[in-house]
C-alpha cells in the first residue's frame, strides 16, 4: 500500500501512531513492510491456504463473533442435500462438468423453503456454519508451513491478533491490491478475506472491512461507469440476445428481487431515459432494444485472440498500453500486427502506438514494418491536470478535479474525443433512415461546450449521472429512482451526486471543521455513505455494539436510525425488529430489520456463495497455473475453471508435477514501485520520475544469487515458454527463500513497468506472463507463475528466438 | 564563534524548519520530484545503481532531496524456538505485536537527507562573494546571480551538501523554498510529503514535537531512536533541517559529530600569522645573517 | 557491487557508511589551484626578498620574479571559478571567517603594490610609487604567502582541517623555498648568495614541517602514504633535497649547477603543492576519515552532541 497508495498510507500510519498493529503479508518485503509491525512472506499464490487456515483457526477456537454471525450471516442457512465439498470430492465440488470445464451450480444452493430452512444453533449438518468448518478443517498451521512456507509462529501471530483485536470493542480491517486479484483463484481470495470478516464481525463498522486498493486512480470510477463490455453503469450488467427487446425480461434475469437491486427496473429505465430521452418510452420498453447485446466473451484477451483470428478489425486504445501492461506482450504485439486500424489516444508515443516499428519482434525480425498492414493513428491526449472531471478513489469517494491550463495544441481529453466522435457520426447519420442507426440518432447528445476547444461541460454529464426528477429537480437519492419513465439517471449509485444543484464531488470541507466521518469532503457512492452496510455496526437490537464503535443506532424515541455523520445503509425507519409482512416479497421491503447486506437478496452477509461465482460457493486452495509444486492439499491440482488459451502463441510452462517442470524451477512475480506508473506510459516519458528508477532490474536472494551465479548489479536474464527478458540485479534479503513442501522455493520479482520507449526504458516483465484467466473476472494471472534465471544479458536479434525455443523444447512444449 | 549579524530587524521572521521524523519515511520520493518540479532543477538521469532503491545517490547541486534507503538485517535476539512463546506472551499482554525490529531481524531504514541550514553555516562563513547570505527565515540561501563558482563551500560543508553544476558553473543547493516562504507557503516537499515525516514549521514547535516523538519511539523500544542537530550547542549550533534517525548518523552517510570549521579559524588565523612573521624573519635572516 | 544490503553494519563502531560513500564533498576545484599556491606564495615572497637586499640584481630579479608571479596568479584563479567572468564579485565585501575573501584583497593589494614596486625596480622611474610600494609589497607577501594554507584549512577535508595548525607553516616554508630557488636561478652567483641561504633555509623548513604534519595527522595523514598524494609528495622530497644540496654544494661556483639546483626545487616545491592538493580529494572521498575522528571524539565525550538519544542525559 506504501508503494501504491503512498498518499493514503499515511493513514495507516496514523492508525499506527493511534496503536494499531499492521501486519504486512507478502512474498517481498516491500516499503509498505517498513512500515508494519510484523512482515510475513509467502508464496505468491498461496494466499487461500493461508487465509483458509485463519479462517480455521476462528472457527476451531471458537473465535467468531457469535451473535454477529447468526444474525448477520448466512450461517445458520441449510444447504441443499445434493451439495459436495470438495473434501468429499478430492478438490472439487459437486456439479463439475467435465467437457464443459465448468460447474452447473444447482447443487450449491441453499435448501430455501418459505421460511427458509436455517438453525441458529449453527449445528445442522448442511448449515453454512458446519460446511464451512468441515470444507476448513484441514487447513492448520501445518499445512500453511507445507503450502505457503510460513513458519506456524508467524502465521499464529496473525491470526491471534486478528481474533484478538475483533469483537465488540475493537476492529480489523484487511486491505489488499492486485497481489490478490490478479490470479486465477483471485476472486476467491478475496472471499477468504471476506470470510474471515464476517466472521469475526469486521464488516458495516468503523475500523473495519475490507478496503480493494485498486490498480491506479481512477480505475475504480473506470468500473462504475464502466469501460467493461458486460457492464453499464452502477454494475447493471450488459443485457444478452435472450430478452430481445422485452425490458420486463432483462430485469427478471438480471438480478434478484429483494433487496437494493429489487429496484433494477427503476436503475435501467433511468439510465436509458437518460440516454435516450424523448425516444425511449414505455412502449417500446424505453429504448432497451438500442443497447448492444453481449454475444461471447469480449474481454480484453479473448479479444486479443479474435484480433490473431481476423475477427476484431479496429482498435481504439486510450489510457491503456496492453503492449506493456498486458499479459504475452509478443500476442498482444501480434494482435495488434493483425488489425485493420489502430487509433492511440496518450500523452506520448507508448509502445502500444510504437508497436509497428520498436517492439521486441521487430528487433528478433519476427515483425517486420513494412509487412505489418494496420493503419496506426496516434492522436495526443490531454493529460489530467488539462482536463476537468471526477476521480473516483478506491473507497468510492468521488473528487471532483478541475482544469488547471488548456491542453496543448491538439492535445484533447477523452471527454472532448468521445463527444465530437459520436456527433461526427451522428451528423453523418442524420439523414439515415436504417433501423440500426435509430440508437445512434435517438440518443440525447446535448452536451453543452465551452471553451477554446468546444470542450463538453464535465458537470453537465455529472448531472446527467446524477439524474433528475419529473419536475425537473435534481435526485438526492437512488430511491428516488422510478420504474416509469418519469426520472432520469445516468448511474443510479451515483444519484444525489448533484444534489440540491451542488458539485457534492467538488467539495472540501476540511477535517478541521468536521468529525471523523468527513461526509462533506467528496462524495461516496452510493449516496454518500462512507462505510457500507453500516446496519452491521449496531446489535440485532439497533444498539452499538459498545460504546467506543458506535457509528450508527436505532433511535426508539424518533422511530428512526441515528448516525455520527455518515449515510445510514438502511431504510432510515426501518425497526431493527421488522420483519417483513406475506406480501413483502420484493425490493427493500422483503429485508428484515436485523440484515444489513441489502444488496442480497437476503440482507445477509454470505459466508458461502450459492450462486453467482463460477468456481465454487466457498474459497479453496488451488496452486496458480504455473506453479513449481503440485497441489499437496487436494487431487485437483490448479482452479478447474481457469480459463486457459492453448495456442501456439500462448504457451504453457509444464507445472507442478508435470515433465519438464524443473526446466522453470522458480516463483516469479510481479510487482510496481512507487516510482513509476502501471505500465510506465506516464512515469518513464517524465524526467524528475525516470531518474528515480531508470532500469529494470529483478530481486533475487543471495541464496538464489549463490545458487544460479548471479552478481549484485550485474545483469540476469529471466526465461519462461513466452519470452525472455533482461534485466540488472538487486541481491536483497528483503526476498525470502521459503521452505515448502520440503524443499526450498525461490521467488524471482520483477517490475512491470518497463518498455522500450520513452527517457528510460527496460524489458516488459509481462512478456513473460502466460495469458490464464480467473472466469468470474477474466483477469489474468500475473502474480504467480514460474521461471528460470541465469546470469548475463540476452540474446539479441534473431538469437533471442532460438534462445527461447531452447527452453521451450528443454520443457517439452511445443512452439 | 559567530559572526552572524541580525540586520532584518522589524522584518525578521521567526526561525523556521524542518523536522525530518525518519520513522515515517516510506521511501515514496515525492519530494524529490516536489523539490526538483518547483524549484526547475535539471534532470540528471544515472542509472541503477544496485543500492537498494537509491539511484539519485547523494545531494548535489541537482539534488536537494535525496531519500536514502538502508537495509539491515539485526541479529536474533532470541532463539527461533522462543520466537512464539514471547510472542504470544506480548499478545497476552495488549493487542499489540512485538515491535519487527526486535523480533525478526530485517529492517529498512528510508530518509530524506536535505541541506541543514546550519545555524553556524560554514559555507556561508567561508564564501568569498557574499552569495550565500542568510535570509529573515534564518535559512541559508545562494544568490545564483552573485556566485562566481569559486567552489570554496563544496568542500567547507561537513555534509557534503553543496556542489557545483557542471554546465554552469554556479554551486545550487535547497533554498528551504525561500520564494514559497515569502508567500506563507511550505516548502514543496513539505507539501507533498504524504506522510508528514517532512514537517514544516517553527523551529521551537518542530523542536518539542520532536522531543515528544524520540520519547515515544524509545519507549516503543527502538533503542537507537535519536535526534540529529537538534540541539543549539552542537557543532553547527543546530541546525534548521534536523531529524530522527533511527540508526547513527553514519548509517545514512551523516558525519556522527559534525562542526562548523568557523570554531577553529581562531587557530588557524594564528598560525598564518605565525607562519606570516616566521617567512618575515626568515627572509631577514637570509638577506642578512650571511657575511657580506 | 556488494549486495543492497551492504549499506551498512548493524553497529556503528563497526565502521558504518553509506555504501561506502563520501560524506563531505571532494573540492570542485582543479590543478590551477595548486597552481596558484606555487606561483603566489613565489610571489609573495620574492617581494619580501627583493625589498629586504635593497637595490642590485638581486633585488630586480627578485622584484621581477614577484611581478611574474603575481600576473601569472591572477588569471589561474579567474580560471578556476565556475563564472570566470564574474571574478569580481569577490571584492564585494570583506569576510574574516572566509581565507578566499581576506586572501582576495591581500592578492589585490599585493599586486598592485608589487606592480609599482617592480615598475620602479626594473625602470628606474616612479621612485616616489616604487618608495610607498616595495615596503607594502613586501608587507603583503608574507600573509599572500600563508593564507592558502588557512583557505585549505578552512574546510571540511579531514587531512586539510586537521593539519590547520600546519598548512600555513607548510605553505611559508615553500614560499621562502620558491622564492629562493628562482633567484637562484636568475641571479649571478656572486650575487645570489641570499638566495642560496633562503633556499637552504626554506628547503629545511619545508621538509620538516612537511614531515611535521603527516606524522601529527596521524590516520588522517594516510592519504601522503598512498596514492597520488604519496607519489607527489615522495618527488617533492626528492627533488627538493637534491636541489638544495646541489645549490648549497656547487651554486656558488657554477652557474648551470645553481640553476640546474634551482629547478629541481622549484619543481619539488610544485609538487608539494600538488601532493597536498590531491591529499584532500583522497581524504574527502573515503568516509572513515570522516566517521572515524568524528566517533573517536564522542567516545572520549569531547563530542558536541550532534546526535541524542532519550537516554543520553547531556542536553
Amino acid at each position: 500500500m506504501a508503494e501504491q497508495h503512498p498518499v493514503g498510507f499515511q493513514w495507516v500510519i496514523e492508525a499506527k501512531e493511534r496503536g494499531a498493529t499492521v501486519m504486512h503479508v507478502d512474498p517481498r518485503y516491500t516499503r509498505t513492510s517498513a512500515m508494519a509491525d510484523l512482515h510475513v512472506p509467502l508464496r505468491a499464490g498461496s494466499d487461500i491456504a493461508f487465509l483458509g487456515a485463519v479462517i480455521n483457526h476462528i472457527l476451531e477456537n471458537g473465535r467468531e463473533f457469535r451473535e454477529y454471525v447468526r444474525t448477520y450471516t448466512n450461517a445458520r442457512m441449510i444447504v441443499k442435500q445434493e451439495f459436495r465439498d470438495t473434501e468429499e470430492l478430492d478438490g472439487l465440488f459437486s456439479g463439475w462438468q467435465p467437457g464443459d470445464g465448468t460447474y452447473e451450480p444447482g447443487s450449491w444452493g441453499l435448501e430455501g423453503g418459505d421460511p427458509p430452512a436455517e438453525d441458529w444453533e449453527l449445528e445442522h449438518p448442511r448449515c453454512v456454519f458446519q460446511i464451512l468448518k468441515r470444507h476448513y478443517a484441514r487447513y492448520t498451521p501445518e499445512l500453511v508451513e507445507r503450502v505457503c512456507g510460513v513458519p506456524p509462529a508467524s502465521f499464529l501471530q496473525i491470526a491471534e491478533t486478528l481474533c484478538r483485536n475483533s469483537g465488540r470493542e475493537r476492529t480489523s480491517a484487511i486491505c489488499y491490491a492486485v497481489g490478490w486479484t490478479h490470479h486465477t483463484t483471485g476472486v476467491q481470495i478475496i472471499r477468504a478475506a471476506a470470510i474471515i470478516q464476517l466472521l469475526l464481525g469486521n464488516i458495516g463498522r468503523p475500523g473495519g472491512g475490507i478496503l480493494a486498493l485498486r490498480g491506479h486512480a481512477n480505475i475504480q470510477g473506470s468500473t462504475d461507469i464502466p469501460t467493461l463490455y458486460d457492464m453499464l453503469p452502477g454494475y447493471i450488467p450488459m443485457p444478452h440476445p435472450e430478452c430481445g427487446d422485452d425490458l420486463d425480461c432483462f430485469v427478471g434475469q438480471s438480478g434478484p428481487n429483494a433487496g437494493v437491486w429489487g429496484s433494477l427496473k427503476s436503475y435501467t429505465v433511468s439510465l436509458l431515459k437518460a440516454w435516450w430521452g424523448d425516444a425511449a418510452t414505455k412502449e417500446n420498453g424505453f429504448c432497451i432494444g438500442h443497447l448492444p447485446r453481449i454475444d461471447g466473451d469480449h474481454s480484453h484477451y479473448a479479444m486479443t485472440q479474435r484480433m490473431i483470428d481476423g475477427l476484431t478489425k479496429g482498435f481504439i486504445v486510450m489510457g491503456q498500453n496492453p503492449a506493456v501492461g498486458s499479459a504475452n506482450g509478443a500476442m498482444q504485439r501480434k494482435a495488434l500486427a493483425k488489425l485493420d486500424w489502430l487509433v492511440v489516444r496518450d500523452t506520448n508515443e507508448i509502445e502500444t502506438a510504437a508497436f509497428w516499428y520498436d517492439t521486441p519482434q521487430t528487433e528478433t525480425g519476427e515483425h517486420r514494418p513494412e509487412d505489418i498492414g494496420t493503419e496506426v493513428f496516434f492522436l495526443p491526449a490531454a493529460a489530467h491536470t488539462e482536463k476537468a472531471g471526477t476521480f473516483t478513489n478506491t473507497q468510492r469517494l468521488l473528487q471532483w478535479r478541475h482544469q488547471a491550463v488548456e491542453p496543448p495544441q491538439d492535445a484533447r481529453s477523452e471527454l472532448w474525443f468521445t463527444y465530437h466522435l459520436m456527433r461526427r457520426i451522428r451528423d453523418k447519420l442524420a439523414d439515415s433512415g436504417e433501423e440500426r442507426d435509430r440508437p445512434i440518432r435517438d440518443l440525447t447528445w446535448d452536451y453543452p461546450v465551452h471553451g477554446p476547444h468546444d470542450e463538453p461541460d464535465g458537470e453537465a454529464v455529472l448531472r446527467e449521472i446524477n439524474g433528475r426528477r419529473a419536475d425537473g429537480e435534481f435526485v438526492t437519492k437512488s430511491q428516488e429512482l422510478a420504474p416509469d419513465g418519469s426520472t432520469t439517471c445516468g448511474s443510479w449509485i451515483h444519484a444525489g451526486i448533484y444534489a440540491d444543484g451542488v458539485n457534492q464531488s467538488a467539495r472540501r470541507k476540511p477535517a478541521s471543521e468536521q468529525n471523523w466521518v468527513a461526509a462533506e469532503w467528496g462524495w461516496a457512492w452510493p449516496g454518500n455513505r462512507r462505510i457500507l452496510y453500516n446496519r452491521a455496526s449496531a446489535d440485532p437490537e439497533g444498539r452499538p455494539w459498545s460504546e467506543r464503535k458506535r457509528y450508527v443506532w436505532w433511535s426508539e424515541e424518533k422511530q428512526a436510525w441515528q448516525s455520527l455523520g455518515d449515510e445510514i445503509d438502511f431504510p432510515p425507519g426501518k425497526a431493527p425488529d421488522h420483519v417483513p409482512g406475506d406480501d413483502d416479497t420484493t425490493g427493500m421491503e422483503a429485508l428484515r430489520g436485523d440484515a444489513p447486506f441489502i444488496l442480497h437478496p437476503d440482507g445477509l452477509g454470505w459466508l458461502y456463495v450459492p450462486s453467482g461465482l463460477a468456481d465454487g460457493p466457498l474459497p479453496t486452495h488451488y496452486e496458480p497455473h504455473e506453479s513449481p509444486f503440485a497441489n499437496s492439499v487436494y487431487a485437483q491440482d490448479r482452479s478447474p475453471t481457469r480459463e486457459t488459451f492453448h495456442t501456439a502463441d500462448n504457451p504453457y510452462n509444464p507445472s507442478g508435477g508435470e515433465a519438464g517442470a524443473g526446466t522453470f524451477p522458480f516463483v516469479l512475480t510481479t510487482y510496481r514501485l512507487t516510482e513509476h506508473h502501471t505500465a510506465g506510459g506516464m512515469s518513464r516519458s517524465v524526467p524528475h520520475l525516470a531518474e528515480l528508477q531508470p532500469e529494470l532490474f529483478c530481486e533475487v536472494s543471495p541464496q538464489l544469487a549463490a545458487e544460479r551465479g548471479l552478481e549484485h548489479g550485474g545483469w540476469a536474464t529471466i526465461a519462461t515458454a513466452r519470452a525472455a527478458i533482461e534485466a540488472r540485479v538487486l541481491v536483497t534479503e528483503r526476498i525470502q527463500p521459503l521452505h515448502v513442501a520440503g524443499r526450498t522455493a525461490h521467488q524471482i520479482g520483477l517490475p512491470y513497468h518497463f518498455g522500450r520507449r520513452g527517457l528510460v526504458t527496460g524489458d516488459s516483465a509481462n512478456d513473460l506472463l502466460p495469458i490464464v484467466l480467473d472466469l468470474n473476472t477474466h483477469i489474468n494471472e500475473f502474480k504467480a507463475a514460474t521461471c528460470d534465471i541465469r546470469p548475463g544479458r540476452r540474446p539479441r536479434g534473431p538469437a533471442l528466438l532460438a534462445y527461447v525455443e531452447e527452453y521451450r523444447r528443454r520443457a517439452g512444449v511445443s512452439s | 564563534m559567530t559572526f552572524t549579524v541580525r540586520t532584518y530587524g522589524p522584518d525578521q521572521k521567526p526561525r523556521q524548519g524542518f523536522f525530518t521524523d525518519t520513522s515515517i519515511c516510506i521511501g515514496c520520493k515525492a519530494c524529490e520530484v516536489a523539490c526538483k518540479e518547483w524549484n526547475q532543477v535539471p534532470v540528471q538521469i544515472g542509472g541503477f545503481t544496485g543500492k537498494s532503491y537509491d539511484n539519485t545517490e547523494a545531494l548535489g547541486a541537482n539534488t536537494w532531496r535525496h531519500v536514502a534507503f538502508i537495509e539491515q538485517r539485526k541479529e536474533m535476539t532470541f532463539a527461533d524456538g522462543l520466537v512464539e512463546h514471547a510472542a504470544l506472551e506480548q499478545l497476552a499482554a495488549q493487542t499489540g505485536l512485538q515491535t519487527y525490529q526486535e523480533g525478526d531481524g530485517l529492517r529498512w531504514l528510508m530518509a530524506s537527507d536535505v541541506c541543514k541550514h546550519c545555524t553556524h553555516a560554514a559555507c556561508l562563513d567561508v564564501c568569498p562573494t557574499g552569495a550565500l547570505f542568510r535570509t529573515e527565515f534564518d535559512t541559508v540561501v545562494v544568490q545564483d546571480d552573485i556566485c562566481n563558482g569559486c567552489g570554496y563551500c563544496v568542500p567547507a560543508c561537513p555534509f557534503g551538501v553543496l556542489d557545483q553544476r557542471k554546465d554552469d558553473g554556479r554551486v545550487w543547493k535547497c533554498t528551504l523554498c525561500y520564494d514559497r516562504l515569502k508567500d506563507d507557503m511550505q516548502p514543496a516537499c513539505a507539501q507533498a510529503c504524504p506522510t508528514d515525516s517532512i514537517q514544516f514549521g517553527e523551529l521551537d514547535d518542530l523542536r518539542d514535537r520532536a522531543e515528544q516523538r524520540l520519547a515515544q519511539l524509545t519507549d516503543a523500544g527502538a533503542e537507537k531512536a535519536q535526534l540529529y542537530l537538534a540541539d543549539e550547542d552542537d557543532g553547527v549550533g543546530g541546525a534548521h533541517a534536523f531529524f530522527l534517525l533511527l540508526d547513527e548518523p553514519e548509517v545514512y552517510g551523516l558525519p556522527p559529530d559534525p562542526v562548523d570549521v568557523t570554531r577553529n579559524l581562531r587557530t588557524t588565523w594564528s598560525s598564518a600569522a605565525v607562519a606570516a612573521v616566521g617567512l618575515g624573519v626568515g627572509l631577514a635572516v637570509a638577506v642578512f645573517g650571511g657575511r657580506r | 557491487m556488494s549486495p543492497a544490503n551492504a549499506a551498512a553494519g548493524t553497529r556503528a563502531d563497526a565502521g558504518a557508511s553509506y555504501y561506502g560513500q563520501p560524506i563531505i564533498k571532494s573540492p570542485v576545484w582543479t590543478a590551477e589551484i595548486p597552481a596558484y599556491f606555487f606561483f603566489g606564495g613565489l610571489a609573495g615572497a620574492s617581494a619580501g626578498l627583493a625589498y629586504l637586499s635593497g637595490e642590485g640584481p638581486l633585488a630586480r630579479r627578485a622584484w621581477a620574479t614577484a611581478l611574474a608571479g603575481i600576473a601569472v596568479s591572477a588569471p589561474l584563479l579567474i580560471a578556476d571559478l565556475g563564472v570566470p567572468t564574474r571574478f569580481l564579485h569577490m571584492l564585494r565585501m570583506v569576510k574574516v571567517t572566509s581565507p578566499m575573501s581576506v586572501g582576495t584583497w591581500i592578492l589585490t593589494g599585493f599586486g598592485a603594490a608589487t606592480t609599482g614596486a617592480a615598475a620602479h625596480a626594473l625602470t628606474g622611474r616612479l621612485p616616489r610609487t616604487g618608495a610607498a610600494c616595495r615596503p607594502a609589497a613586501a608587507l603583503l607577501g608574507l600573509p599572500l604567502s600563508t593564507y592558502t594554507g588557512a583557505l585549505l584549512a578552512q574546510t571540511s577535508v579531514p587531512v586539510w582541517h586537521e593539519a590547520r595548525r600546519h598548512l600555513p607553516v607548510v605553505f611559508a616554508a615553500g614560499a621562502a623555498l620558491s622564492a629562493g630557488a628562482a633567484a637562484t636561478a636568475l641571479t649571478s652567483p656572486e650575487h645570489a648568495a641570499a638566495a642560496r641561504r633562503l633556499t637552504m633555509m626554506g628547503a629545511v623548513a619545508e621538509l620538516a614541517s612537511v614531515h611535521v604534519m603527516e606524522r601529527r595527522l596521524g590516520e588522517l595523514g594516510e592519504p601522503y602514504r598512498g596514492g597520488q598524494a604519496a607519489t607527489f609528495k615522495r618527488l617533492a622530497d626528492g627533488l627538493v633535497a637534491a636541489g638544495a644540496v646541489t645549490v648549497a654544494a656547487s651554486g656558488r661556483r657554477s652557474r648551470p649547477a645553481a640553476i640546474a639546483g634551482a629547478s629541481a626545487v622549484l619543481a619539488g616545491a610544485a609538487c608539494e603543492r600538488y601532493s597536498i592538493f590531491r591529499a584532500g580529494f583522497q581524504s574527502a572521498a573515503d568516509p572513515k576519515y570522516v566517521v572515524g575522528p568524528q566517533r573517536a571524539r564522542i567516545a572520549a565525550g569531547k563530542s558536541r552532541g550532534a546526535s541524542r538519544k532519550a537516554a543520553d542525559t547531556s542536553s
